[in-house]
């Protein structure tokens, strides 16, 4: 039970991460989707940034057999194409446009106080339980 | 096409520290750090799976907390972005929030999980992901900031 709390440390390190990309302001990430008008690439760097770390880190962890608290690694990756992801990832896609915020930056936001990430998160968890119990998903 | 408030060298150190959480939290725990199945799945699971994603998220909001008060331009908040008169913004935030939750859950991730996690480990799934919400996100942009805006004037 005690090893959970090392769950904090990563945590601290993606919050780090976040608030230091500039992916907490709403208007980096829309000038970024705004392709034809004024556009920030940054979001493109800090995708970028993460994936190619993520790529290395991924490589060298998986050489052990097993995590280092205990466990074990995930499944195979998956590969499935379906219409629940084109038509998730859309609706997804269409919220993040409309206001700026995905999940992992709205949460950051709360820690400094900002009622629009507030009113966000909630809808954001609402619209999360209300997919959760339509189509029965993250049963454990 | 005008490029504005392009910050290279912190988009990328910021998105390096969130690619080593990554790989931290798979280290240690075996866990894919996808920001919207960590909230998600606080309300599902075992007892043992929620403490630890509240952990976790504890962990970013302190990260995310230091961050903001050490480092005045990271406080940079324009949630004006979108464009819409201010009588419409909290209606906008709440559809936005609704439909990220729903579209998260039934897609099976967002920026995180499948835009960095599912990627790096080369999953076709998480390409067609990332590459959908990107063009939705766009083409809602490009209606509001191009379309109706230059209409209304």
């Amino acid at each position: 039970m005690s090893k959970l709390w090392f769950a904090f440390l990563p945590g601290l390190l993606f919050g780090i991460g976040l608030a230091l990309s500039g992916m907490t302001d709403p208007a980096k990430v829309v000038n970024f989707l705004d392709f034809t008008g004024t556009w920030d690439p940054s979001l493109a760097l800090v995708m970028g940034g993460a994936l190619v770390t993520f790529a290395i880190g991924r490589r060298l962890v998986l050489r052990r057999r097993a995590p280092i608290l205990g466990g074990s690694f995930p499944r195979a990756v998956n590969h499935r194409i379906d219409a629940r992801l084109v038509i998730g990832s859309a609706l997804f896609g269409a919220g993040w446009g409309l206001a700026g915020f995905c999940p992992g930056p709205a949460v950051a936001n709360l820690a400094a106080g900002h009622l629009e990430a507030l009113a966000f998160v909630a809808a954001m968890v609402v619209g999360m339980r209300g997919a959760q119990l339509v189509f029965g998903l993250d049963r454990a | 096409m005008t490029i504005v408030d392009f910050t290279p060298v912190s988009a990328a150190i910021g998105g390096v520290c969130i690619g080593a959480s990554a790989a931290l939290l798979l280290a240690l725990n075996g866990k894919i750090a996808g920001m919207s199945g960590m909230v998600a799945r606080l309300f599902t699971g075992t007892v043992g799976d929620r403490i630890w994603r509240a952990v976790f998220l504890l962990g970013l909001l302190a990260g995310a907390a230091i961050t903001f008060a050490a480092w005045d331009p990271s406080k940079v908040f324009r949630p004006d972005a979108m464009g819409f008169a201010s009588e419409h913004r909290w209606a906008v935030l709440v559809v936005a929030g609704l439909l990220v939750g729903f579209g998260t859950r039934l897609g099976g991730g967002c920026t995180s999980g499948h835009g960095v996690c599912g990627m790096a480990a080369g999953s076709r799934r998480s390409v067609v992901a990332v590459l959908v919400f990107m063009a939705a996100g766009a083409a809602v942009v490009y209606f509001y900031r191009h379309v109706a805006l230059a209409q209304i004037g």
